[in-house]
């Protein structure tokens, strides 16, 4: 099983903005897992750092928006001596093939830093076995 | 450098600044050892102490485990990630596996006084100095 290799250190991405935000702050894309079971196609996203009340998902126009907010005002009065890896907003989107999820039957979960969504397909996007005659 | 958060502006892209300024400086010299560079840390000073914050976005507390011991913290543990039964996937960044890193720092530690808070993947580990390494201000006569 996986468990067994160590884990190597993933550099966080930076976004590449299509669009600017009048804040000048650096913000980060989050490492992303996206698998399909039989009723729901799943996301998997690493946010560390962001607590539910800061993870902001919307669905529009078959886009799926993902942004997280952490709290810096933690880091307040701490000086920085040592640093490998750098802190900020995370933010990403998927498109989503069209009208094939119940864009208001979509729930998420987080735990551990991870924001789980499941996004349930509707009933023509299932797969349906073909039999032969 | 202190951090100063009066402006909220762009407090956030300052601190960011601020964090590159120390990347990978030499404060913990070649003192990180152990296994492997994961999970990435930073250091910060408080007053006299000092806060270590690792991100370990999916792992579980109880796969977590920490030691202290003297000028040396080890952190280990696994990462686990289930895709569950049948499942296509379609794409796959998250990696899984153990970790197993030992980072010294330049002071002593009073092990009796490390603090350690895990939450939305984030590990803040508060680490106190060592009474002998506390610094005493020197009255001059």
């Amino acid at each position: 099983m996986a468990a067994t290799q160590d884990l190597e250190v993933q550099q966080k991405r930076e976004l590449e903005k299509k669009d600017e935000s009048t804040a000048p702050a650096r913000i980060f894309v989050p490492n992303t897992d996206i698998f399909e079971t039989e009723g729901a196609l799943m996301v998997v996203m690493e946010m560390p750092g962001v607590n539910r009340e800061h993870a902001d998902i919307t669905v529009e126009d078959n886009v799926l928006n993902v942004a997280g907010r952490i709290d810096f005002s933690k880091y307040e009065k701490m000086q920085p001596l040592y640093t490998e890896y750098n802190v900020g907003h995370y933010r990403r989107s998927f498109n989503l093939s069209p009208n094939s999820f119940g864009e208001h039957k979509i729930s998420a979960e987080m735990k551990d830093g991870v924001l789980t969504l499941t996004l349930p397909k509707v009933e023509r996007a299932k797969s349906r076995r073909i039999p032969l005659k | 450098m202190a951090l100063g958060f009066a402006d909220p502006f762009d407090a956030l892209f300052r601190f960011q600044r601020a964090l590159d300024q120390r990347l990978d400086s030499d404060w913990l010299e070649d003192a990180t050892s152990g296994v492997g560079a994961f999970p990435p840390i930073n250091v910060f000073r408080q007053g006299n102490d000092f806060v270590a914050i690792i991100e370990l976005p999916g792992v579980s507390k109880d796969d977590l485990a920490l030691e202290v011991r003297g000028n040396a913290i080890r952190i280990s543990g696994k990462k686990l990630i289930d895709y569950g039964g049948k499942a296509s996937v379609h794409r796959r960044e998250r990696v899984a596996g153990s970790f197993d890193r030992t980072i010294a720092l330049p002071v002593q530690l009073d092990p009796g006084r490390v603090a350690a808070e895990y939450r939305d993947g984030v590990l803040v580990l508060s680490l106190a100095r060592a009474e002998i390494d506390t610094p005493k201000a020197i009255k001059i006569s």
